[in-house]
């Protein structure tokens, strides 16, 4: 009788998770992938899944990745996930970003700057050709060349440009808070909603999402009037305070990605007109995640600015609501769970309305 | 299960949760937010329900997880062993053993006593976001007491369909003051919750959160004096065990649009069964 | 129905004022309503004459003065000291407000009966039949059919969706209704049964009206008394035939100039 199908979960459950232990291994002919591999080789992976599972640790990611077959949300999950679990013994100082040690820094509003434009690692100006000769299965063409000329790069003086437009009054003042930002792993996000939570929100939030919400900013639904001021990618310093010590030690390095837009001035009869500001940082190299995050950062600064608040990217409460790919991916997946109750009342429910319909519709057909 | 908490989150959790939980029955009906974590597994999936039991759960209770009515559905089996792994405490699926019952989608249908927990896991909290999207206004509406926006779509309903046409999550008053969703529930059981004896809590995870019914506390399914509520059941018996009191299941048998109808709760059907057994062999 | 206090006034302002940075939108604005009677406040645009209303039903907050509304029991409130739950309720209850587009303040998505109907479900209204007797009613009384009580008010034309908007106002006999503009952006026609309409109602049902208008001839169809604005202030103030026949003010009297050459 058809009844049982809804018996033996547990015992299905088994089987299911067998076989998607034996899907992910594939094929035992071919050698097992490494975390240190995933690690290497797979970085920008890696880094997507430290921004949106919260947790900057290249190794654990690396093993998410794995573990999850390459579907980066549910690795950014698995990672959030063992996250919570951790005990939280300090915070850090806020890092330095003025003090990274650079790989990458461009700035699309000056031909040249202080401390020059730096390229770094980039797919920006690569030809978009399929490579057939990572196809091949032996090393790599770049692993037989020998590596770059070693540079002083990183250590140069790199000023933000930021910094630059400030000292000529040109960007709206920020306001310094002495205040300890909000953190939504602990607190639940309530509105109206301040700029650190907001920018919390945005670092952990899904870059599909933050960059077809910037680009719908660029399209005209909310435009900032955008541009670059400085992209910076490299490593810094992350540094605490131990209460027994009293002063500050640095407990390791990060990699980041920086963005800082400047956008179109407001300003009136009254105050000046000014350049606005729209933020974006995120673990790793990620600029396509800290652009859009740039820009929907200052698409939601416009009540701040006098602005109407009429698209989607401006709109606080909707763009929180549903950046959490974790969340979302949670509560439409659920849409898989067994809704038969449900769907029973409905089904009960729908019958009685065309049967009330029929009965209304009947004695009009007939004759009087 | 080594390396984690009893019942998986740590104790400080546990205290922030239980202090949600202590103003929740101390205002019924009132949706307190709170700090939910990210849980092993995924929002919408029960993460707030697991929040919650995990928050009350002592080493002597007695745990009973079902889904749909059922202890066999797949989640029910999944959260059921997350505690069985991470707290090793006693599960049952008989609901009169059960101290601490947590539910999705239904209320079982043997009525709950006072030394009983009924924890729910919910999906969206919020009664009113059908109606208006945005939680900075909804909240001042709750502040208000502001529900005639409410009142609104049931008018809707009748006008159109000649009754009101909720069949599960239906609107419920609790205390006389704060409009609730008793989670996506059917109907049928709403009225079930009034004056239970039993504490029921609600947890949204993904929302955040907590809000909760104490015993005996009046919840009232919004109505109109000439459409009063009414339950929704499909007309038959089980075709198990034959009540005509309980909720049923539609299933199908074929595809020739051969079903039946069977009791949605399994233990109730269950034990009704074993009952007609004993009395069958003792006649 | 209430009898009307008639020795006491409805709603009064007395020394309002209120600026936007340096623009003086109120500048010591007194006005008194009596119950029962249309006060029209006339001005060309930017005079303050919809600050005044704004601030007077409690939308707006003045720098300083007050505005006192009297109950029907004859207790005096300042409006702007109200805990927003009673001034939200008052709203709901013994006022009215008709905006300039129906739209603002009639849900789309919900039928005309539900639209009316509404108020009297805020004030705790559970019998679905009496609910639509009385939306039923209120639709006669703006002169829409009853067979529209089910129709969305998207399929209704501006002139019908002005009036569904009033008739949402009277469904909970309002002793004091605000308007703006109630007959701007309809044609000439359809604004002259609208004012019509409005006029008969209001003497019919005893409502206390305090009416925000750019168009003196609508102030004169329907208002007993005038007030006229200028850069905040209340330039002259009086009876309505009195003043647009004989006024004593320049601005009044360029005003009113303007009209009658049109």
């Amino acid at each position: 009788m058809a009844y049982v199908a809804v018996k033996g979960g547990e015992r299905a459950i088994d089987a299911a998770h067998d076989w998607l232990a034996r899907e992910r291994r594939g094929d035992p002919a071919i050698p097992a992938l490494g975390i240190r591999q995933v690690e290497e080789q797979l970085g920008r992976a890696v880094d997507r899944v430290m921004a949106e599972g919260s947790c900057h640790d290249t190794g654990l990611a690396a093993l998410a990745i794995k573990q999850a077959q390459g579907d980066l949300i549910e690795a950014a999950f698995l990672l959030r996930a063992y996250r919570t679990t951790l005990p939280r013994f300090a915070s850090s100082l806020p890092v330095e970003t003025a003090a990274m040690v650079i790989r990458r820094r461009i700035s699309a509003i000056y031909k040249d700057l202080p401390g020059g434009q730096v390229l770094g690692p980039t797919y920006d100006y690569t030809h978009r050709l399929l490579d057939f000769s990572l196809a091949a299965e032996r090393l790599d063409e770049t692993e037989m060349r020998p590596p770059a000329r070693p540079t002083d790069t990183g250590r140069r003086a790199m000023p933000r440009v930021m910094d630059l437009l400030d000292r000529e009054g040109l960007m709206g003042a920020e306001q310094p808070g002495d205040a300890a930002p909000a953190d939504l792993t602990r607190e639940p996000l309530s509105f109206p909603a301040g700029r650190d939570v907001r920018l919390q929100a945005l670092a952990r939030g899904d870059e599909g999402f933050l960059l077809a919400l910037g680009y719908s900013t660029q399209r005209g639904y909310g435009n900032t009037h955008p541009f670059v001021g400085e992209i910076r990618v490299g490593a810094v310093a992350v540094e605490i305070v131990p209460p027994e010590l009293g002063f500050a030690i640095e407990i390791g390095r990060i990699d980041l990605t920086e963005c800082e837009m400047v956008n179109q001035f407001g300003g009136s009869k009254t105050e000046p007109a000014q350049f606005t500001r729209g933020y974006g940082l995120c673990f790793g190299h990620a600029e396509r995640k800290a652009m859009g995050m740039a820009l929907v950062d200052r698409s939601m600064r416009a009540s701040e600015f006098g602005e109407d608040v009429t698209a989607p990217a401006q709109d606080i409460e909707f763009v929180l609501s549903h950046s959490d790919n974790i969340e979302a991916t949670g509560f439409v997946e659920h849409l898989k769970l067994p809704h038969y109750v449900d769907f029973q009342s409905e089904l009960e429910t729908i019958r009685r309305m065309r049967r009330t319909a029929g009965e209304d519709a009947a004695p009009e057909g007939e004759a009087p | 299960m080594s390396g984690y908490n009893f019942a998986y989150l740590d104790e400080q959790t546990k205290r922030m949760i239980r202090r949600a939980i202590l103003k929740a029955v101390a205002i019924p009906g009132h949706q307190v937010p709170f700090g939910a974590r990210e849980m092993p597994l995924p929002y919408g999936w029960g993460t707030g329900g697991i929040q919650v039991t995990a928050a009350i759960l002592g080493q002597d209770d007695v745990l009973k997880v079902i889904d749909q009515g059922a202890d066999d559905t797949t989640n029910a089996v999944s959260i059921r062993r997350f505690f069985a792994r991470t707290a090793g405490v006693a599960t049952t699926t008989r609901t009169t053993k059960a101290t601490v019952i947590q539910t999705r989608h239904r209320i079982p249908e043997t009525p709950l006593r006072a030394d009983q927990i009924l924890v729910y896991q919910v999906p969206l909290p919020e009664p009113l976001a059908k109606l208006e999207p945005s939680r900075a206004e909804t909240r001042q509406m709750h502040a208000l007491a502001e529900y005639g926006l409410m009142h609104v779509k049931l008018y809707e309903d009748i006008a159109r369909f000649g009754h009101i046409a909720i069949s599960y999550d239906y609107p419920v008053m609790v205390n006389g003051r704060y409009l609730m969703s008793p989670s996506p529930i059917p109907a049928f059981d709403t009225p079930k919750m009034h004056r239970m004896p039993a504490l029921q809590l609600f947890g949204a995870g993904r929302e955040k959160r907590i809000y909760a019914v104490p015993p005996f506390t009046s919840v009232r399914p919004l109505d109109f004096d000439d459409h009063p509520f009414r339950l929704i059941r499909a007309p038959h018996p089980c075709a198990l065990c034959g009540a005509r009191d309980s909720y049923l299941d539609e299933v199908l048998t074929d595809d020739r649009g051969g079903r039946m109808f069977v009791c949605s709760d399994t233990d109730y059907c269950a034990s009704r069964r074993d009952i007609a057994e004993a009395a069958g062999e003792a006649a | 129905m209430n009898a009307p206090l008639l020795d006491a006034p409805l709603l009064e302002a007395r020394d309002l004022r209120l600026s936007f940075g340096s623009i003086r939108a109120l500048d010591g604005v007194n006005a008194t309503l009596w119950p029962g009677e249309v006060l029209a406040i006339v001005g060309e645009s930017g005079s303050g004459k919809t600050t005044l209303l704004n601030v007077l039903s409690g939308r707006a907050r003045p720098d300083m003065g007050q505005a006192i509304y009297r109950d029907p029991e004859g207790a005096a409130h300042d409006v702007h000291a109200m805990p927003a739950p009673q001034l939200r309720a008052l709203h709901r209850s013994d006022w009215g407000f008709v905006h300039q587009n129906p739209r603002d303040a009639l849900r789309m998505g919900v039928s005309a009966g539900g639209n009316v109907g509404e108020r009297l479900m805020a004030q705790g209204a559970r019998h679905y039949g009496s609910i639509r007797d009385t939306a039923i009613d209120r639709l006669r009384q703006v002169e829409i059919s009853a067979d529209r009580i089910d129709d969305l008010p998207r399929t209704f034309s501006g002139g019908m969706l002005q009036r569904l908007q009033i008739a949402r106002t009277l469904a909970t006999h309002p002793r004091l209704v605000f308007m703006d503009e109630p007959t701007g952006g309809l044609d000439v026609s359809v604004q002259a049964r609208l004012l019509d309409l409005i006029r008969s109602l209001v003497a019919r049902l005893g409502i206390a009206v305090v009416l925000v208008t750019h168009d003196i001839a609508v102030a004169r169809l329907l208002a007993g008394r005038i007030l006229v604005m200028r850069h905040g202030q209340v330039v002259e103030t009086g009876l309505t035939d009195q003043v647009l026949d004989d006024p004593q003010h320049p601005y009044t009297q360029l005003l009113v100039s303007s009209v009658l050459q049109a």
